[in-house]
């Protein structure tokens, strides 16, 4: 029994496997872990519900978006933002700082033709395409239940995907800097009021100016006023403004990303 | 076609420092090494820990840029054409470093992916792989089902998904049972007569006798002597060592004592080995000088003297 063909093998040319090869990785991890992906769903669906449609019982509708919109149709597109940004932080930061440490899954990736641009890019194209199947299935539900203008969010789908183009670099970027599983207290330290304030569940004019000046720096703002836009069908200056913002963070956050982690993982 | 006198790894001058450059403290891990390695040819690095070998695989592997110095590998430069030469290696290294998250198959299907190779090759390799190593009835099991040695084979299977023309391995069988070990060295010498290139490293003799035609021992980042095994035997120790134990108590007077009856004597912290060319003859002269060891063994040099006579260290320190 010998490993290697006898006689004249068939040249099979090599080419180095490319970024897509890393998302054909995880779809069949996926393949054994896919009721992660459906808690992933059901996450914002539970807020909608918990917040939506409880709080909604109490506070009524909300004021100052033009027409008077309902508390669920508030908050639903923000909750969809939200769940972009988690899923492709999550991927990008705690999936990957344990393939990185103590899985060391890079380390024998990159013994291959693969290079470190190629694993960093396909990581994120998989956090878009688990993006991608997030925001639909929920803006599917959400339709169901009325709170969404058809056919004007579909805009949402693409909406999502740069959402989280923006946050897998930044997660890929914040990844880079982390020195034990006991700095994601940090990261979670950062997200969990970001995720209060970003106009999730409160529109911006409640806040004072300078909290409000503070508000409209973060990029979940951004990503929160670019669905409620596609959601609602009110478009004006924002979408421009937040996907400018979000194209440049995402290029930025994802080029550093890449240069330091060629010296973590090529030292 | 395996014409045996072509160089296929180059290393001159190889010279890898971890740490900033210019920076006074970096830590200089391989200090200026040659080697060649030819075609067919099983080559051992050996070395206690720390001496420089998984950094010098590491370089030739093409993970970890060399510092100063050129490193050839199948014709191209190492810093140049790194992911070309790649294409062609196939690296087993020192941890597994098997995706957990992946059963058997899937390891070998994923990894020839990330070498470009179609799905259809990879059903057939993936096949012909796990028979190879002995691992095809383990095919659709989650890795964390597998024992160490099967792991360590996985790990194998997995580095020959590409055909590759060379094979590294870093220390293969540490930390493996006796039996897992012989299985394992068992199918890297067939890998060998496949014509299959080796370089591997290892810190346990008998491994590199088993396996090696040549070898060189490494040092404190330097290559201290290179050669056959049955060489390097010949020109660093005498025929025969004699391995003597004493009570606690005992051991200096003893020791004093022992000193001069064989041309080279070695303190290990549990024993005290006299190399000689005759060992029993050596043995009766201890008794003589009123020398009483609790145990006394004659044995051929090895490997492990030779490394003791260049460093003055045994090698699993």
């Amino acid at each position: 029994m010998t490993a290697m063909p006898t006689g004249a093998p068939a040249e099979i040319p090599l080419r180095p496997g490319r970024a897509w090869t890393m998302v054909e990785r995880n779809l069949m991890i996926y393949r054994h872990t896919w009721p992660v992906l459906v808690a992933e769903i059901f996450e914002p669906m539970l807020y909608l519900l918990a917040f939506g449609v409880g709080v909604g019982l109490l506070v009524g509708d909300v004021p100052g978006l033009g027409t008077s919109i309902s508390y669920p149709q508030f908050v639903a597109p923000a909750l969809l933002a939200t769940a972009a940004m988690n899923g492709a932080m999550n991927e990008t930061t705690f999936n990957m700082y344990g393939k990185l440490t103590t899985d060391k899954t890079y380390e024998s990736i990159l013994t291959t033709p693969m290079s470190v641009r190629s694993v960093a890019l396909g990581e994120v194209f998989w956090a878009l395409v688990r993006g991608a199947i997030v925001a639909t299935v929920f803006l599917v539900v959400v339709s169901i239940f009325g709170l969404a203008n058809l056919p004007e969010a579909l805009l949402v789908i693409p909406s999502a995907l740069l959402i989280g183009f923006a946050f897998a670099a930044l997660g890929l970027l914040t990844v880079t800097f982390l020195r034990s599983w006991q700095d994601f207290q940090l990261i979670q330290l950062v997200m969990l009021p970001m995720f209060l304030f970003a106009t999730t569940f409160f529109p911006l004019d409640v806040y004072p100016r300078p909290v409000q000046v503070f508000v409209e720096v973060l990029p979940l703002y951004h990503s929160v006023e670019l669905v409620r836009a596609a959601f609602l069908g009110t478009g004006g200056g924002y979408p421009a403004i937040a996907v400018i913002y979000l194209s440049v963070l995402g290029i930025v956050a994802l080029a550093v990303a890449v240069r330091r982690l060629e010296d973590t993982l090529r030292p | 076609m395996t014409d045996s006198s072509t160089v296929l790894i180059d290393a001159r001058g190889l010279t890898k420092v971890y740490g900033k450059p210019g920076d006074k403290t970096g830590f200089t891990a391989v200090d200026g090494i040659d080697f060649q390695v030819r075609r067919g040819e099983a080559f051992g690095v050996l070395g206690a820990n720390g001496a420089g070998k998984s950094s010098t695989m590491r370089m030739v592997a093409c993970v970890s840029p060399a510092t100063a110095g050129s490193l050839r590998i199948l014709g191209y430069d190492s810093g140049a054409d790194g992911a070309k030469i790649r294409a062609r290696l196939g690296v087993v290294p020192q941890d597994d470093t098997i995706d957990t998250e992946l059963t058997v198959r899937e390891n070998l299907l994923i990894y020839g992916r990330y070498f470009g190779l179609s799905w259809k090759v990879l059903r057939e390799r993936s096949t012909r792989l796990l028979e190879f190593t002995r691992l095809s009835e383990k095919a659709e099991d989650a890795v964390a089902t597998l024992s160490g040695g099967m792991r360590r084979r996985l790990t194998i299977a997995r580095a020959l998904i590409n055909e590759p023309e060379i094979v590294l391995l870093d220390e293969p069988t540490t930390g493996l049972d006796p039996q897992a070990r012989h299985l394992l060295w068992e199918r890297l010498f067939q890998l060998k007569q496949d014509g299959v290139t080796l370089l591997l490293t290892t810190h346990y003799m008998d491994e590199a006798e088993q396996l090696c035609d040549r070898l060189v021992v490494m040092d404190a980042g330097k290559i201290v002597a290179e050669g056959t095994p049955a060489e390097l035997i010949a020109r660093y120790t005498l025929r025969e060592v004699l391995e003597l134990r004493f009570a606690p108590g005992e051991r200096q007077i003893m020791t004093d004592k022992c000193r001069g009856l064989a041309e080279r004597m070695e303190e290990l912290p549990d024993r005290l080995l006299l190399s000689t060319d005759n060992g029993e003859e050596t043995l009766s002269a201890v008794h003589r000088q009123g020398v009483q060891p609790l145990t006394a063994l004659v044995r051929r040099s090895s490997l492990e003297d030779v490394f003791l006579t260049l460093t003055g260290r045994s090698l699993l320190d």
